[in-house]
């Protein structure tokens, strides 16, 4: 009798869901067991963008063949001498190999730090630079810089590590005043703050450049970011805190769903919310402080690219973190280029181009989520 | 299972629960009833570790904040007043994180019995046909539904549930109160509610709670806490009336 019962108010919902207009036609029980990515998906992911970058490095003041760059890089790679006919080889590898490297990190590990600070914020307009963050690793370096802070045989370890300092200081800063005024923590005023915290930052940041113009590079350096002449060496720093801070971020994917759909219901599913939290934000920091030390601040490409890639992966963090990561790569390095070729020989501040298309989503972004929001 | 004892919520200097003991057996079905701001959902909050508290809160005699967050998601689980998800997650996506708990390392993957445990949660709520929607996509009596598939997938010991048919229409209403009901029939399992409905309440609950503002006000068997003493004191209006000129519109 009580089995009965109960199958029929089943019988009832089922009835129910099945009438609902949404639903019509969608076929019955689809159970898709598969999160993350298929091989074939990574496969498509990574060849867009080794195609990126074997266009990247090809592509400059001066130009090479694709088959030629393929050459170069394959024989320095086993040790082969480079053939004669292909001139000035130096350009790519000691020049450009190592920028298109180091871009294609730098994108790769601030789309990361977009992917996860949305998702744990729950928030699609969080990112380093709209909350201020990556101003606040910049204020680190350069304080490093100005006043000689510095690690005895490790060069530029200590610009790096005050990057990182700050970087996790302005996010626990930020937060703290974002909870203080507004608990649920909405899009306005985590975007005042980080309005409000950038600009502070700004003007400190322009007192000491003005009071130690010797010792620090150029103000646009910090301000618009740019990743000409960086070494191989940038790229091994960059590689090792992508793969110890991003391999912590893409181990959270679980986590950061469950932070996406609400902090609470992540709390009652059994998440140590606490624990998350502070491994993102540490891992977040990391990130970006050691990308601000190498790069400057590049604004917007870790609001852009994790934005553009949740609409072809869905927001499920299994699939969004790595398209981030290899999506942030080829944004970066395209738009690397473009700030290369446009007004060649004069070149522009890598953030300048992401800057420019990032501000034009992120109005497009706020409005339609403002549109969603009074609908 | 669930004993609480001098529980006291504070918001600097306001108190928004005085002093409130209650314990829950197996089997049982505790509503918290009570006017708006009487501090329901708090006492929640607090139980579920959501709310800073004072005095102590026991599952089976050992301490609520001993347990780790997994260990706690096995034995209690909660659905909140409501759900606002920002992303298109899509339903079954929200459902199978309802087994985070029973795998929640870094490394660790889901088996064949998290995959039971969702079927039936999907099957006991009749989502079945919106599985692979996105939860932006539906009403809110359905994404309530969602969420409760991801509480019945949890499988957790107590169910806390803070107004579960907020958002419901009456059929729906009716349902998951039934299906609460039938959830409860497994020996081992307890459910408190706060409810606003109190003939909702009355139909479904075995023990109350009336709590004015933030104390409680009469607790034990629900028809003797619900008695119009009680409710037109706590509600300051004469609540039978109402309830029976209310009915009365129908016959």
């Amino acid at each position: 009798m009580k089995a009965h019962k109960f199958m029929r108010i089943v019988q009832d919902l089922n009835q129910k869901g099945c009438c609902h207009p949404q639903t019509l036609g969608s076929g019955g029980i689809v159970i898709n067991k598969q999160e993350g990515f298929r091989i074939y998906e990574y496969v498509l992911f990574a060849g867009a963008t080794f195609l990126a970058f074997v266009l990247c490095v090809s592509v400059g003041s001066v130009s090479f063949p694709l088959k030629d760059t393929m050459t170069i890089i394959w024989n320095s790679v086993w040790g082969i001498p480079v053939p004669e006919t292909i001139e000035t080889p130096s350009i790519i590898l000691s020049v450009r190999l190592p920028r298109v490297i180091c871009v294609a990190l730098t994108g790769a590990s601030l789309s990361l730090c977009g992917g996860a600070m949305q998702g744990l914020l729950r928030n699609p307009l969080a990112d380093g630079s709209t909350l201020g963050v990556s101003s606040g690793a910049a204020l680190g370096a350069v304080i490093a810089i100005a006043f000689g802070i510095t690690m005895p045989s490790l060069p530029f370890a200590g610009t790096m590590i005050m990057a990182i300092v700050f970087a996790f200081i302005s996010l626990i800063v930020i937060l703290t005043l974002a909870y203080k005024m507004d608990f649920s923590l909405s899009t306005n005023t985590i975007i005042l703050i980080g309005v409000i915290y950038s600009m502070f930052v700004s003007s400190v940041l322009s007192l000491i450049i003005t009071f130690a113009p010797d010792r620090v590079k150029h103000i646009t350096f910090w301000t618009m970011g740019s990743l000409s002449g960086s070494s191989f060496d940038n790229a091994l720093v960059l590689l090792a805190a992508l793969a110890i801070f991003g391999g912590v971020i893409v181990l959270h994917a679980r986590e950061l769903n469950a932070f996406a759909i609400g902090e609470e219901n992540a709390r009652n599913i059994g998440v140590n919310v606490k624990r998350v939290k502070i491994f993102i934000m540490i891992s977040v920091s990391g990130l970006i402080g050691v990308c601000v030390s190498i790069g400057g601040t590049i604004g917007f490409i870790g609001l852009v690219t994790p934005h553009i890639v949740r609409m072809i992966t869905g927001p499920n963090h299994k699939r969004l973190l790595p398209a981030s990561l290899l999506g942030g790569a080829t944004f970066l390095m395209l738009a690397d280029l473009i700030a290369r070729i446009l007004f060649n020989p004069l070149e522009l501040p890598i953030g300048v181009v992401t800057s420019f298309i990032g501000a034009i989503l992120f109005v497009y972004i706020f409005y339609t989520s403002r549109r969603k929001a009074h609908a | 299972m669930l004993e609480v004892r001098n529980l006291k919520v504070q918001y600097g200097n306001l108190t928004i629960v005085d002093n409130v003991s209650f314990s829950v057996g197996e089997g049982q079905w505790l509503m918290i009833v009570g006017p708006n701001g009487a501090g329901k959902s708090t006492i929640i909050n607090a139980v579920s570790q959501g709310a800073p508290y004072t005095g102590e809160v026991r599952f089976n005699n050992k301490k609520i904040e001993k347990y780790k967050p997994h260990e706690r998601a096995r034995i209690i689980g909660v659905l909140a007043q409501s759900n606002y998800v920002n992303y298109s997650f899509t339903v079954q996506e929200v459902i199978r994180l309802g087994r985070y708990a029973y795998a929640p390392g870094i490394f660790s993957r889901q088996t064949k019995e998290d995959e039971r445990y969702i079927s039936e949660a999907i099957e006991m709520t009749g989502l079945k046909s919106l599985l692979n929607q996105s939860v932006l996509t539906l009403s809110g009596g359905e994404l309530q539904r969602v969420f409760l598939a991801q509480l019945f997938a949890q499988n957790p010991r107590l169910l806390l549930l803070d107004e579960p048919t907020n958002h419901l229409d009456l059929l729906y209403q009716k349902q998951v109160f039934a299906l609460i009901q039938e959830w409860l029939k497994t020996p081992g399992r307890a459910v408190v509610s706060v409810v606003h409905d109190l003939s909702l309440a009355r139909a479904y609950g075995k023990q109350a709670l009336l709590l004015d503002r933030g104390k409680i006000k009469a607790s034990g068997e629900i028809n003797e806490v619900l008695n119009a003493r009680n409710l037109d004191s706590v509600y300051s209006m004469d609540v039978y009336e109402w309830m029976r000129s209310k009915l009365e519109q129908w016959i």
